[in-house]
C-alpha cells in the first residue's frame, strides 16, 4: 500500500470546536427540513447561510471496500502529511503487516497526530451527530453536506493509545536504503526534497523497476535536495502529490504572506496564521528572520503556538543528515541549522503548548500568532478566530494549500478581520513535472486523472496538465488498472561448488553453454542451483527406506546436440557411404531424405530429426551416427 | 619627428628584431602604429624614412628574419602599408621591399601565415596601401587579390571581414579612375581589377555553398554603404538579377545578409532611381519566414522615400504576429482590426505553433520593432493605435494565464506564454510606448486594468514589476486632464485608488527590487503630480509616505538611496509625514533633514549619501521652506558632512550645492546673453561683503579650497571652477589696496601648501573675508584649471614616452638596471 493519508476535509462540515464558552456558536440556530421538521436540530446548525454539524468532527477514511486492508503485507509512507490515517488501518483493519517510513517522518508524524488527537480530546463534546448521515436523510440535506461522499465510514479522531500502537508497526528506514520484500521485490526511499524525510520509493525486482513519486520538490527549502537520478530507468513512474494550487508560484506567495503581515502589524492590526506544525513553518520563519528587521518588525512579537510546538522545533534542529546542504554544514560550524533557534534566543519568537497558562501572562499585542488547525475547525486558533474576527485592523493568512480558505471561514461569518490567501505549495508544479520526465525519461506515466487536463475552472489552460510521451495513464476513484509491464524473468543462484564443475564450452564466439544437473531449491522467491545430492551408499542394513530418503535417479547423461544439418552435404555423405537412390524434398518445416533402397526415411526438421526404418536398428545405428557427426555435442 | 624619438627609434628597431628581447605587448605595437600614422599624415614619408632608416631596416630586417615573431611581422606589414599609403614613397619601397612583404615570396607561404594577426596585418597594410593607381598595379602584379578572395573564408572572423572590407575598398579604389561615371552594367569597360572582383562576387552569388553566397553579399552590404558614386548604379544593374535568384531557392540562403543588402542598397542612391529594387524588396518581404521578414519591413518602414504599396506590405508583415494574437484572443468577431494585409496568415501561425521559442522570438521580435516604429517621425500613417494597444493588452493577460481563448491557437499561446517573462518585458515596453497615442477609454480602462493585475500579482517578477511601474507611469502622465479644472481625471483617480494600495504592499515587499521600483514609481509620480489636489489627497490618505519614511532604514542600499529620493521629493510638495502627526509639519521637516544628514554621515554604503547630497541640492534650488529658513546653518551642517565623505562624488555634490548657494547669493554666472538687460557684473561692495561674511560662516571656503587639492581630478576641477566664479565676481570690488599680504594670509598659504604636499588634517581655522580673498587672487587658478583639464595621463601619453617605456621594459635605457630593493 502507498500511503494512507487522512482526509480531513470532512471536518470543514463541522461546527468549530471552542476551547472556552462560545455564546456565537452554542446559540447558533438549529436546522430544520423545508416542511419544518425539526428532527436534525440537535445535530445541524445554521450560521450566515451555511449549516454545519454540531458534533465532534470526524475524519474521511481511506477506502476499504475495494481491498481487505487486512491481506496488506507492506505499507510504504512518503511523507509525515501522507500517514495520518495510519492507526485507522493498523488498528482496526486486521492489518498485520510492516510500514516503512524514514525517521523523520515517523518523528514529525507522531506530532501532528499528537496534535489532533490533543486538539480534539481536550474540548470533549457530549454530542455525536448521526442522524443526518442517513441516506435518506442526507439527500433532503443542502450542500455540501448533501454531496458528501461516504459519510457512513467517516469516523471520530484516534485516541493517544492507538498512535502509539500504529507508530510502533512501523519499520525505520534511511534514504537510499535497500529492503527485500519477501524476496520478491526490493523497495528503496529516496529523498524527495518536499519535507524533512520525505521520500519516493523505488520498488523493484532483478528485471523491473516501478518509481513511486509522491509530494516532492525541486525548489530549495529546508529538506534534502530531490534523487531526480535514482528515478531514471523506471518502467513505470506513479505520479502523484503535485502541488494543489498550480498557478500560484511559493515565492510570490511568500512575497505576498510578509507584505500583508507587515502592513497589519504596522497598522496595529495582529496576524493570524493556521498552520501545522511542521513544514512551511520552517521556511516562513525562516524569511521573517530575514524580513522583519527590513520592514521594521523587530519590536513584535511571534507567537507560535501548538501542543507539540516545542518539540516540532527542537526536532527540526536535530535532523541534520535530512537537511539540504547549506543547512548541514551550519551544524558543523556548530551552528543550529535553522534562524529560529535565534528567535527564540532573542524573545522574538515564542513557543507556547496552549493559550492557557504562560501565554495569556505574556500576551502582548499587535502580534503574530501561527498556530492550528488550518481548518480552523479545532485547536488554539478557534480562539484567535473569534477573538480577532471582529476587527478590520486584523488579518487571518492562509498558507497551507489543504483547505478552501473560504469554507474554512464559512461558521466564522459575519468576519470584519481581513482575510488573505497565500497558499505555499512547494510541490512539483506542472512545468517541473515536463522537465522531471523528460530527464528521468520513465517508460510509462501512470496519474490521478486530474493531471491529464486542465483544472475545470480554468480549462483553457492547457499548460496546466502532464504533457508527456507516451501518454499518461490515468485512473480515477476506485478504478483498478493493470500496470503496463509483465514479469518475465526471474534470477536464478547457482552454488559455488557447482559452478566449479561445470564445463562451459564456446559454441559461438562470446556464447558458451554447459549443462546442469542441479536442484532448484525455492523459498521466499528467491531461487538456488545447488549441486545435485550424491548417490547414497549402499548401507547394507536391512532398515526399511523410507520414501522420502528417495534420491533423484541420476543416470548417465548423454550429451546435447547443437547444430544443423546441411543437407546436401549429408546427402553427399550418405552417398560416399553407399547409400544411393537418395531422394530429398522440401517440407514446410525442413527436408525428408528418403533412402528408398533401404525403405528409410529421415525426416530433417530445424528442432528435431527423425529416422523411420522398419526394424533395422543396425541401420538405424548407422544413420544416426552419421546424422551426428554434423551436430555439436557438450 | 620628434628629435628625442629619432634618437630613440634605433634603439627599438634593434629590439624589435632581436629575437631575444621580449616582445613589446599588443597595446604598445597599435599605440607606435598610432604615432606613426599621425607623422604619416602630417609631413612626407620618405622623408621620414630617409631621415630614420633604422625604419626599412626594419623592414628587412624582420622579412630576413629566419622565425619572425608574428606580432612584430604583423606590426611590420602595417607599418610598411602606412608609409607606402604615399605615392612617392611607395614607389621608394616597391622595388623589392613591398613585393618581399605583401608578393608571394613574403610570408604569404610562411609559417607565421597560420598565425591570424600576420594574415590580419598582411590585408590591413594592404588596406593603407591601396590609395593610388600604383597600388593597384602592384596588386595586379603581386596577385594579392586572389589571396584576399580565399582569406574571406578565413577561419578568424577579423581576418575574413577585413578582406571582405579590402576588397570593397580596391574596388573603390579601381573604379575612381578613368572609369568614374556610369559604366556599362555589362562591364566591358571596367577595370581588370574592378571586373575580376564583380566577376568573383557574380560566382560566389551563384554558389550553392551558403557562406560563399553570404561573402558575396556582405561585400555588396559595404559597398552600397560606402560608395555612393555613380558606378554603383551599374553595379547593381548587374548584379540585382543574380541577387533575385536567390529568392527563388528554397530556403532562401544567407537570410539575414540579403536582408542588410538589400537595405544597403534601399538607403543608397541607387534606391532612389530603380524601381526594380522596390519589387525585390516586396518579392523578399512575402518570401521570407516571418521572423526573417521582420527586420526587413522595420527598415523599409525607416526609409525616407519608398513607394506606399511597399510601406503598406512592410508594415502589415511586422502588424502579423500581433494580428494573430488578436484573432486568438478573440470571444467573438471584433471590431475592425489592423489595415489589410495584417490579418494573421497561416505562416504566422505555423511559426506560432511550431516551438515556444519561436513564438516567444517573433512576438519579442514584433514588439520591439513596433516599438521602435512608434517613435519614428515617418512611422505609417494612419497609426492603428486601437488595435495595438489590443493586442498588447491580449499578449499580457496570454502571459498572465487571464486570458480565457476559445480557438485552438489561443490556448496554444495561453500554454506557452503563461509566465514568460521574456514577453512580458517586451509587452509591456511596448504598451508603455503606446501610452504616446490616445485610445478609445474602454481601451485605456482595460490598459490600466492589464496594468494592475501586474503590479498586484504576486507571481510577477522583478524586472516585469519594474517595466509595469515604467509602464504605468508612462500612461497615468499621459491621460487626460479633467476639462473644468487642473486637477486629474475621475478615470485617474478611480485608478489611484486601486493604485496606491498595491504600491503600499510592494513597498513592503520582502524582495529589495520589488521595493526599489515601488520607490522609483512614487518619485517620479510625485514630481509631476505633487501639485495635484487629487493625487496629494490619496496619497496623503494611503500610509505610502509613512513606509517610504521607513525604509530610509532599509538593510539594501540601493532601497536606501531611493527612499531618500522619494522623501525629498515628497518633502518638496509637503508630502512627507512622519507618525509625530501633521500637527507639527515643522518638527517633521526637522526631523526629515536630520534623518537625512545622519544618513549622509554614517550610511556605509555611496549610494544613498549621493543621493542625499542630490536631495539636498535640489532642496536648496528650490528655494524649500525649511531650508529657506535658515540657510546658513543648512549650508554649514551639509558642507561639513560632505568634505569628510570618502566618496569622491559626493564631494563633487558638495561643490555643486556650494556653487548653487553662491549663485543664490551672487547672481548666475555667465548671463551674457546679449538681449539680457544689462545687469551689473558684480554685486554691489555692500552686498558683496556680506556674502562673503556668510560664505565665512558657513566654512564654504574651506570646503572649496580643501576640494582644490582633492585627489580625485573631477572633485578639483569643480571647485577650481567655483572659486574662479567667486574670483570674478569679487574682484571688481576688491581694490589693489587689499591685495598686500595680511597677517592672516600668510597663515593661510601655509595652511594650503601643506594641503598641496598632502597633509589635510590640520584646519584652517576663522578665515576672515578679505584674507579669503586675497588669497584667491595670489592664486594662478586659471593656471590650475588648465592643468586640471588635461587628463591624468598627459604626460605619458607623449610618444617620447611610449619609446621609453617600451625600450626600458626591455632594459635598453639602463634606468632600471639598478635593483630598486
Amino acid at each position: 500500500m502507498l500511503d494512507c493519508g487522512l482526509d480531513m476535509t470532512s471536518t470543514l462540515n463541522f461546527l468549530p470546536l471552542p476551547l472556552v464558552q462560545n455564546p456565537r456558536l452554542s446559540n447558533l440556530p438549529g436546522w430544520s427540513l423545508k416542511d419544518g421538521n425539526a428532527f436534525l436540530d440537535k445535530e445541524l446548525k445554521e450560521c450566515s447561510g451555511h449549516v454545519f454539524v454540531d458534533s465532534v468532527p470526524e475524519f474521511c477514511l481511506p477506502e476499504t471496500e475495494l481491498i481487505d486492508l487486512s491481506t496488506v503485507d507492506v505499507i510504504l509512507i512518503s511523507n509525515y502529511h501522507c500517514m495520518m490515517a495510519l492507526p485507522y488501518i493498523t488498528e482496526h483493519t486486521g492489518f498485520t503487516g510492516t510500514v516503512y517510513a524514514t525517521e523523520p517522518t515517523v518523528q514529525i508524524g507522531r506530532l501532528l497526530m499528537e496534535e489532533l488527537v490533543n486538539f480534539i480530546e481536550r474540548v470533549p463534546k457530549a454530542q455525536s451527530a448521526s442522524l443526518w448521515k442517513n441516506k435518506d436523510t442526507q439527500r433532503l440535506l443542502p450542500s455540501p453536506l448533501k454531496d458528501a461522499v461516504e459519510v457512513s465510514t467517516w469516523r471520530r479522531c484516534y485516541t493517544m493509545q492507538e498512535v502509539n500502537s500504529a507508530l510502533s508497526k512501523i519499520q525505520l528506514v534511511g534514504y537510499s536504503q535497500k529492503i527485500e520484500l519477501f524476496g520478491a521485490v526490493q523497495v528503496t526511499p529516496l529523498s524527495s526534497g518536499y519535507a524533512l524525510g520525505s521520500s519516493n520509493w523505488i520498488i523493484q525486482s532483478h528485471y523491473e523497476k516501478v518509481s513511486y513519486v509522491s509530494g516532492s520538490s525541486l525548489l530549495t527549502t529546508h529538506p534534502q535536495p530531490m534523487d531526480q537520478a535514482s528515478l531514471k530507468n523506471s518502467d513505470v513512474l506513479i505520479l502523484t502529490g503535485l502541488t494543489q494550487i498550480p498557478t500560484a508560484n511559493p515565492d510570490g506567495m511568500v512575497g505576498e504572506f510578509c507584505s500583508n503581515l507587515a502592513l497589519t502589524v504596522r497598522n496595529g492590526g495582529n496576524v493570524l496564521v493556521p498552520c501545522y506544525p511542521s513544514g512551511v513553518i520552517y521556511d516562513l520563519l525562516e524569511c521573517l528572520y530575514q524580513y522583519i528587521d527590513s520592514a521594521g518588525l523587530s519590536s513584535i512579537p511571534f507567537y507560535f503556538i501548538s501542543p507539540v510546538a516545542n518539540s516540532s522545533l527542537e526536532f527540526s534542529q536535530i535532523f541534520a543528515e535530512w537537511l539540504c546542504h547549506n543547512k548541514q554544514t551550519k551544524v558543523y560550524l556548530p551552528e543550529p541549522p535553522f534562524p529560529h533557534a535565534e528567535l527564540i534566543q532573542t524573545n522574538k519568537l515564542k513557543h507556547y503548548p496552549s493559550i492557557h497558562g504562560d501565554f495569556s501572562n505574556d500576551f502582548r499585542q499587535p502580534c503574530v500568532v501561527f498556530t492550528g488547525h488550518p481548518s480552523l475547525r479545532f485547536g488554539d486558533v478557534v480562539h484567535f478566530m473569534e477573538l480577532w474576527g471582529k476587527s478590520s485592523l486584523n488579518t487571518v493568512i492562509f498558507t497551507e494549500p489543504d483547505f478552501s480558505y473560504l469554507e474554512a471561514l464559512a461558521p466564522y461569518q459575519p468576519l470584519a478581520m481581513k482575510c488573505i490567501y497565500c497558499p505555499i505549495d512547494t510541490r512539483l508544479n506542472f512545468i517541473q513535472v515536463s522537465k522531471l520526465l523528460k530527464e528521468v525519461q520513465p517508460l510509462h506515466v501512470v496519474c490521478p486523472e486530474q493531471y491529464t487536463q486542465p483544472p475545470p475552472a480554468q480549462s483553457h489552460r492547457v499548460d496546466l496538465m502532464i504533457d508527456c510521451q507516451p501518454p499518461a495513464m490515468s485512473y480515477r476513484r476506485a478504478e483498478v488498472l493493470a500496470l503496463p509491464f509483465r514479469r518475465r524473468y526471474e534470477k536464478i543462484e547457482i552454488m559455488p561448488e557447482l559452478a566449479d564443475s561445470l564445463v562451459p564450452m564456446e559454441i559461438k564466439p562470446g556464447i558458451s553453454l554447459a549443462t546442469v544437473s542441479a536442484v532448484l531449491h525455492t523459498k521466499d522467491n528467491k531461487h538456488v542451483l545447488q549441486p545435485p545430492p550424491r548417490p547414497a551408499q549402499p548401507t547394507g542394513g536391512k532398515k526399511r527406506k523410507r520414501p522420502s530418503d528417495d534420491i533423484p535417479d541420476c543416470k548417465v547423461l548423454k550429451p546435447l546436440l547443437s547444430g544443423s544439418i546441411p543437407v546436401e552435404q549429408f546427402v553427399q555423405t550418405l552417398e560416399k557411404h553407399g547409400f544411393s537412390d537418395i531422394k530429398v524434398e522440401d517440407t514446410a518445416k525442413g527436408h525428408i531424405v528418403l533412402l528408398q533402397e533401404a525403405e528409410t526415411l529421415i525426416q530433417i526438421e530445424e528442432d528435431s530429426t527423425h529416422i523411420i526404418c522398419d526394424n533395422d536398428e543396425v541401420l538405424r545405428v548407422r544413420l544416426r551416427d552419421l546424422v551426428l557427426k554434423f551436430l555439436q555435442k557438450f | 619627428m620628434d628629435p628625442e624619438c629619432s634618437r630613440l627609434l634605433p634603439a627599438l628597431c634593434a629590439v624589435l628584431v632581436d629575437p631575444r628581447q621580449p616582445v613589446a605587448d599588443d597595446t604598445c605595437l597599435e599605440k607606435l602604429l598610432d604615432w606613426f600614422k599621425t607623422v604619416t599624415e602630417a609631413g612626407p614619408s620618405l622623408l621620414l624614412l630617409q631621415e630614420n632608416p633604422c625604419l626599412v631596416e626594419l623592414l628587412f630586417r624582420v622579412l630576413k628574419a629566419h622565425d619572425p615573431r608574428p606580432r612584430v611581422l604583423s606590426f611590420s606589414l602595417r607599418l610598411a602599408g602606412l608609409f607606402a599609403a604615399q605615392e612617392d614613397c611607395f614607389q621608394y619601397l616597391q622595388g623589392e621591399l613591398l613585393p618581399m612583404l605583401f608578393g608571394e615570396s613574403g610570408p604569404l607561404g610562411g609559417a607565421a601565415w597560420t598565425a591570424p594577426t600576420v594574415r590580419s596585418g598582411w590585408l590591413q597594410g594592404l588596406r593603407s596601401l591601396a590609395q593610388h593607381p600604383g597600388a593597384l598595379r602592384f596588386l595586379a602584379d603581386c596577385g594579392a587579390v586572389d589571396t584576399i578572395f580565399s582569406l574571406q573564408g578565413d577561419s578568424s572572423l577579423f581576418v575574413a571581414s577585413a578582406a571582405g572590407q579590402l576588397l570593397v575598398h580596391i574596388l573603390a579604389l579601381a573604379m575612381r579612375g578613368p572609369a568614374e561615371g556610369h559604366p556599362s552594367p555589362q562591364g566591358c569597360d571596367w577595370p581588370a581589377c574592378a571586373q575580376k572582383i564583380v566577376c568573383h562576387v557574380e560566382d560566389s552569388l551563384r554558389s550553392t555553398a551558403t557562406l560563399q553566397v553570404t561573402q558575396a553579399l556582405n561585400v555588396l552590404t559595404t559597398t552600397f554603404g560606402h560608395c555612393h558614386s555613380p558606378w554603383t548604379q551599374g553595379l547593381w544593374v548587374r548584379l540585382s538579377p543574380l541577387v533575385a535568384c536567390l529568392l527563388e531557392k528554397d530556403p532562401i540562403p544567407a537570410s539575414h545578409s540579403l536582408v542588410d543588402l538589400l537595405l544597403s542598397v534601399a538607403r543608397s542612391p541607387v534606391g532612389s532611381s530603380d524601381c526594380g529594387l522596390w519589387e525585390t524588396l516586396a518579392q523578399t518581404l512575402s518570401h521570407l519566414s516571418p521572423t526573417q521578414a521582420g527586420p526587413l519591413a522595420l527598415g523599409i518602414l525607416k526609409l525616407q522615400d519608398c513607394p506606399q504599396a511597399l510601406k503598406t506590405q512592410a508594415f502589415g508583415v511586422l502588424l502579423q504576429p500581433l494580428a494573430c494574437v488578436l484573432k486568438a484572443a478573440a470571444q467573438a468577431p471584433g471590431p475592425p482590426g489592423f489595415p489589410e494585409g495584417a490579418t494573421g496568415d497561416s505562416i504566422t501561425v505555423d511559426t506560432f505553433l511550431s516551438s515556444k521559442s519561436a513564438c516567444v522570438g517573433l512576438l519579442c521580435q514584433a514588439l520591439a520593432h513596433l516599438e521602435l516604429l512608434q517613435l519614428l517621425p515617418q512611422r505609417p500613417s494612419p497609426w492603428p493605435q486601437a488595435p495595438l494597444l489590443r493586442a498588447a493588452v491580449a499578449i499580457l493577460r496570454f502571459c498572465h494565464g487571464s486570458a480565457a481563448p476559445t480557438s485552438d491557437v489561443g490556448g496554444h499561446l495561453c500554454a506557452v506564454l503563461a509566465g514568460c517573462v521574456r514577453v512580458q518585458r517586451a509587452a509591456l515596453d511596448f504598451l508603455g510606448t503606446l501610452s504616446q497615442g490616445t485610445g478609445p477609454q474602454e481601451l485605456v480602462t482595460q490598459v490600466f486594468a492589464v496594468l494592475l493585475e501586474y503590479l498586484t500579482s504576486p507571481d510577477s517578477s522583478p524586472m516585469v514589476l519594474k517595466k509595469a511601474f515604467q509602464a504605468t507611469l508612462r500612461w497615468l502622465l499621459g491621460s487626460p486632464k479633467a476639462p473644468s479644472c487642473c486637477d486629474l481625471d475621475p478615470h485617474t483617480q478611480l485608478f489611484l485608488g486601486e493604485l496606491l494600495p498595491v504600491l503600499r504592499k510592494r513597498l513592503c515587499s520582502p524582495c529589495w527590487e520589488a521595493r526599489d521600483s515601488g520607490l522609483e514609481f512614487l518619485t517620479q509620480v510625485t514630481r509631476h503630480w505633487g501639485g495635484q489636489a487629487a493625487f496629494r489627497h490619496a496619497l496623503l490618505a494611503s500610509e505610502v509616505p509613512e513606509l517610504t519614511g521607513q525604509l530610509l532604514r532599509d538593510p539594501e542600499s540601493y532601497v536606501r538611496a531611493s527612499a531618500v529620493t522619494a522623501t525629498g521629493q515628497l518633502s518638496s510638495w509637503g508630502l512627507y509625514a512622519t507618525p509625530t502627526g501633521p500637527e507639527h509639519p515643522e518638527v517633521q521637516q526637522e526631523s526629515l533633514f536630520t534623518e537625512l544628514l545622519h544618513i549622509l554621515s554614517t550610511d556605509s554604503e555611496g549610494f544613498p549619501r549621493r543621493a542625499v547630497m542630490h536631495v539636498f541640492t535640489q532642496w536648496l534650488k528650490d528655494g524649500h521652506a525649511d531650508v529657506a529658513e535658515d540657510l546658513e546653518q543648512f549650508v554649514a551642517r551639509v558642507l561639513q558632512a560632505a568634505s569628510q565623505d570618502l566618496d569622491w562624488e559626493v564631494r563633487a555634490q558638495g561643490l555643486e550645492l556650494a556653487l548653487v548657494f553662491l549663485e543664490q547669493l551672487l547672481g548666475q554666472p555667465g548671463s551674457r546673453c546679449p538681449y539680457a538687460v544689462a545687469l551689473p557684473e558684480a554685486a554691489p561692495p555692500a552686498t558683496l561683503a556680506q556674502v562673503l561674511q556668510a560664505l565665512c560662516r558657513v566654512q564654504l571656503f574651506e570646503f572649496a579650497l580643501r576640494a582644490l587639492f582633492d585627489c580625485d581630478r573631477p572633485v578639483a576641477q569643480k571647485s577650481c571652477d567655483l572659486l574662479l566664479f567667486l574670483k570674478a565676481k569679487a574682484t571688481p570690488c576688491g581694490g589693489p589696496q587689499e591685495a598686500g599680504a595680511s597677517p592672516d594670509v600668510v597663515s593661510v598659504e601655509a595652511a594650503l601648501q601643506r594641503w598641496q604636499a598632502g597633509e589635510q588634517g590640520q584646519p584652517l581655522g576663522e578665515l576672515e573675508p578679505e584674507a579669503v580673498m586675497a588669497v584667491l587672487r595670489s592664486m594662478d587658478l586659471e593656471g590650475l584649471r588648465g592643468m586640471l583639464a588635461k587628463s591624468s595621463d598627459h604626460m605619458e601619453k607623449s610618444p617620447q614616452s611610449l619609446l621609453q617605456d617600451m625600450l626600458a621594459t626591455v632594459g635598453v635605457l639602463g634606468e632600471n638596471e639598478a635593483d630598486c630593493y
